[in-house]
């Protein structure tokens, strides 16, 4: 593939992605790649996202990468932020899981809740 | 511990990114049974003791996370290569940057498998920083040589962002012909 080609591509997919924005807004979300994450399976994570996603055509969704958020012993670890639902951090995700966050906490609106952290790592973050 | 080569090359990204670089250079080189990496960066860098500290993995600098005690990440890599008779070198000047170089072993029963490139590749380019990095990839197998080169600023020109899920999917796609030797001669 050429970099025109890949120019073409990104060109036709903008156009259809621009009459879909109506329909909501942006969702994010984060995977920690840190050296727990990476050693727990993070890239293996953010690719099933890209692939349920893109899958499901669900394309008003941008996907960031984030160092070591403290969590080592549940990595991989994921934070997805949406309209409509609380901001949520998810532990040991998986392939598996990953997909399951797509169909039931983006598609549905429903929390995934074996893989929910109601709050972040007590030494990272000092409490409110 | 980490399960594939990538996984190697996306840790020395990180701390890279973490030490604040903003112009990297990869290097992946490939052939006779050895992968060499070379990563450069211009961050932070270190001087000649935090480089030892570095390579301890029960020592962190603990700015980022005060109270923890280990940092793995090249510890991991130091271990995969000297299980494996790959090499290690790091050179690092405080103010300036750092340059780490890896050479595994592929022949060897314990390396990690390579995974794959386009997957890690294209998530290293999308990583959400303000940084640019030249990647060149040269790859000699069964007497065939695949060969290019290719800079984030270049990707970002034909992407316009990489943020989005379609961009991802797009960037992957690009390495996957890049990296494939049936569409070179």
């Amino acid at each position: 593939m050429t970099l025109q080609e890949l120019r073409t591509m990104r060109e036709a997919g903008k156009k259809a992605m621009e009459r879909r924005i109506v329909e909501g807004k942006t969702i994010e979300i984060v995977v920690g790649m840190g050296t727990c994450g990476i050693a727990a399976g993070a890239k293996e994570t953010l690719d099933a996202f890209v692939d349920e996603l893109t899958s499901k055509d669900v394309k008003n969704v941008v996907i960031k990468q984030t160092g070591c958020m403290g969590f080592c012993h549940s990595e991989p670890t994921v934070e997805v932020h949406m309209d409509g639902m609380p901001d949520i951090i998810y532990g040991n995700v998986d392939v598996e899981t990953a997909r399951q966050i797509v169909h039931s906490h983006i598609l549905e609106k429903r929390l995934v809740d074996k893989h929910v952290f109601d709050r972040p790592a007590k030494d990272i973050v000092k409490e409110k | 511990m980490h399960r594939t080569l990538g996984d190697f090359v996306t840790d020395l990204f990180q701390n890279a990114v973490e030490a604040q670089a903003s112009f990297l250079t990869l290097t992946l080189m490939e052939q006779e049974g050895r992968l060499a990496v070379t990563l450069t960066d211009d961050g932070r860098g270190m001087d000649e003791a935090e480089i030892e500290r570095a390579k301890d993995p029960f020592h962190t600098d603990g700015k980022k996370h005060p109270g923890r005690k280990v940092g793995l990440g090249l510890p991991l890599v130091i271990q995969t290569v000297e299980a494996t008779g790959g090499a290690f070198q790091i050179a690092s000047q405080k103010g300036l940057g750092t340059t780490v170089q890896a050479e595994f072993n592929l022949e060897h029963w314990d390396t990690p498998p390579p995974g794959d490139w386009s997957v890690v590749l294209s998530q290293l380019m999308a990583w959400n920083a303000d940084f640019e990095l030249v990647l060149r990839r040269r790859l000699e197998r069964f007497g065939r040589v695949l060969e290019y080169q290719i800079s984030r600023s270049e990707l970002r020109e034909a992407l316009g962002s990489f943020e989005d899920v379609e961009a991802l999917k797009l960037l992957k796609e690009y390495f996957r012909s890049q990296e494939s030797m049936e569409e070179q001669k």
